[in-house]
């Protein structure tokens, strides 16, 4: 499958997910966001040789993938976006960084350590981005943005290039695909029609957003765009989702988890 | 180039947020003083045109491999710095939030990183060489030039932005050496990719393109307004960056330690004791450290099997949550 076509792919999947009619899908998406970020910023304030400290954050991803009923294969190939980046910078470590440490009883380099925690903050933060984006459409991300004052331009931009992203990867897809055809076993496209290719759409484009402007010109549109949603309400389990995931986070960065529970057994 | 949220620590993604917040403000404000209902439809779509087009592998002539175009640079030929800089934005937070291309946290430094430099930099190299009119020769120089310079400025800006989260045991110089040279390949791909497309609209349709027309863009950028931002930046950026100081003494400790054989100096009396306790009770970063953050490593059993203990009672539980939620509702 072509990176264009496995690109649509992926929204509509995404798509699919966020119109289930699920518990995690009702709760507010201001709450939703800011349990995101929360989190990210928690877990990524982790001591680098703190293993079980960031391991232990996995659990929040563990948790909404079961109890949201949520793929976790499908997840993982976003991840393989994130990793290469990630595992550049920290394979590194182990290189620059030899001072001895024990890990699970087993002497290793402190750099190994710290390598080994960077690519699972990298990995827990794509999951817990992943549990938001599959549960929250693009319109309640950007309804959540405009509660926290987002200016409007940039909330009706999002919202129109989310709009028209399908729209113009179809239309690639479909020009891509007919230059393909018409130059056989070609990898890419030639240097000759760089231009010729993109520039014609790229002029289709630009015809395409006058056309887009009178019709919503048609359609009552005066520069700014009502995003209130009236299906959209503060439930009390809202608040009690978003209480206690913070004070979660909280305890989990604060206390190792882990080894309270494993000491009880041990 | 797009950092991952696990490569950046929360100060450093902070004060990049806020640095970028004051760029993406000061667009806002040009995109309204404006006043062209127009250029927001224009706007989304050129958003969704770069975000297709990226996805187009043009090949590069004598190597294996393709490329794609400079995004900030082509908005910014045809929206002008703010509409480009805030449709980047826009560009890069969906792709964070669909694509996993970059991060929520990092967002503010991808931003920066990507946007800022491509379009207010792009911006002021574009209208250096449009001086005195608009040929097909400028729109390629210009495109190369800026392509190059903004990636080489983005790159730069990452290197120092990892190494102030303190993620790599990377030195500064090997890093650097590693991102610069590679970014600069890809800048000289990106703009001849960007002046083939923008050379074909100059030669199709001339007047859609920035400072076609010296009458239509009196909203130009000026370079003692940019040199203002990235001033008042610079010194956001040293101030939030600098609590991840270096963790080597400091002129001062060096020459404590060479005299003393210790860092730090030992005070004895009961005002010391007394500061010193307000001081350990208020300090939010003791040390440039959270709290706590000293913790043991947790490379304990006791770890191993604790871990194990609650990664089953979350199972079991949202296990027998889906089975009630499943009974409940047949």
């Amino acid at each position: 499958m072509s990176k264009i076509s496995s690109a649509i792919t992926e929204i509509h999947r995404i798509e699919d997910l966020q119109k289930r009619d699920q518990w995690l899908n009702r709760i507010h998406p201001l709450v939703k966001l800011a349990c995101t970020c929360f989190y990210i910023v928690c877990l990524v304030s982790f001591n680098p040789y703190d293993i079980l400290g960031v391991l232990s954050m996995g659990l929040y991803p563990l948790i909404l993938f079961m109890a949201g009923d949520l793929s976790i294969t499908d997840c993982l190939r976003r991840v393989r976006i994130v990793l290469p980046l990630v595992c550049l910078i920290g394979i590194f470590n182990p290189i620059f960084d030899r001072a001895p440490m024990l890990l699970f009883g087993f002497a290793v380099r402190a750099g190994f350590v710290s390598m080994l925690t960077l690519i699972m903050k990298g990995v827990f933060a794509v999951l817990a981005s992943y549990v938001l984006i599959a549960s929250t459409s693009i319109e309640n991300i950007c309804y959540a943005l405009s509660i926290l004052h987002l200016p409007g331009i940039l909330i009706t931009e999002t919202l129109l290039i989310y709009r028209y992203v399908g729209l113009l990867l179809a239309e690639t897809e479909r020009i891509t695909q007919a230059y393909s055809l018409r130059a056989p076993g070609q990898k890419g496209v030639h240097f000759k029609v760089w231009g010729s290719l993109a520039g014609q759409l790229l002029l289709r484009s630009m015809d395409r957003a006058n056309d887009v402007f009178d019709s919503m010109s048609l359609r009552g549109y005066s520069s700014d765009f009502r995003y209130l949603k009236s299906d959209i309400r503060w439930r009390a389990f809202d608040l009690l989702y978003l209480a206690v995931w913070c004070c979660a986070f909280l305890f989990l960065r604060n206390f190792p988890l882990f080894e309270m529970v494993g000491s009880l057994f041990v | 180039m797009h950092m991952a949220d696990a490569l950046v620590a929360p100060a450093v993604a902070g004060t990049m947020y806020l640095c970028s917040t004051g760029a993406a403000t000061y667009s806002v404000k040009k995109v309204r003083d404006m006043a062209d209902p127009k250029k927001i439809p224009v706007m989304g779509i050129m958003g969704a045109f770069v975000f297709a087009t990226q996805m187009i592998n043009f090949t590069i002539p004598g190597t294996g491999s393709s490329g794609h175009l400079c995004g900030g640079m082509l908005l910014t030929a045809l929206l002008g710095p703010s509409g480009a800089f805030l449709t980047m934005i826009s560009v890069l937070l969906i792709q964070c939030l669909l694509f996993a291309d970059g991060g929520l946290l990092a967002l503010g430094c991808n931003v920066w990183n990507m946007a800022f430099y491509g379009c207010f930099v792009g911006a002021l190299i574009w209208q250096l060489f449009m001086k005195g009119g608009m040929t097909r020769g400028k729109i390629i120089a210009a495109s190369i030039v800026g392509s190059v310079v903004t990636l080489q400025m983005g790159a730069f800006s990452v290197v120092l932005e990892t190494l102030a989260s303190g993620i790599t045991e990377l030195p500064f110089s090997t890093f650097l050496l590693a991102m610069q040279p590679i970014h600069l390949a890809i800048g000289a791909v990106e703009g001849l990719i960007t002046a083939a497309v923008l050379s074909f609209v100059y030669s199709a349709r001339p007047e859609l393109l920035y400072c076609s027309d010296a009458s239509a863009n009196e909203n130009r950028l000026s370079v003692g307004k940019t040199l203002a931002i990235i001033g008042v930046c610079a010194a956001l950026i040293g101030g939030g960056l600098s609590l991840f100081a270096s963790s080597y003494p400091d002129g001062l400790e060096w020459s404590l330690e060479r005299v003393t054989g210790s860092t730090e100096l030992d005070a004895e009396g009961s005002i010391y004791e007394a500061a010193g306790s307000v001081q350990e009770t208020t300090s939010l970063l003791p040390d440039y450290a959270f709290k706590g953050s000293e913790s043991a490593v947790g490379t304990s059993f006791s770890g191993i099997v604790g871990g194990a203990v609650v990664a089953l009672v979350c199972i079991g539980g949202c296990t027998a949550f889906k089975f009630y939620k499943k009974v409940r509702t047949a």
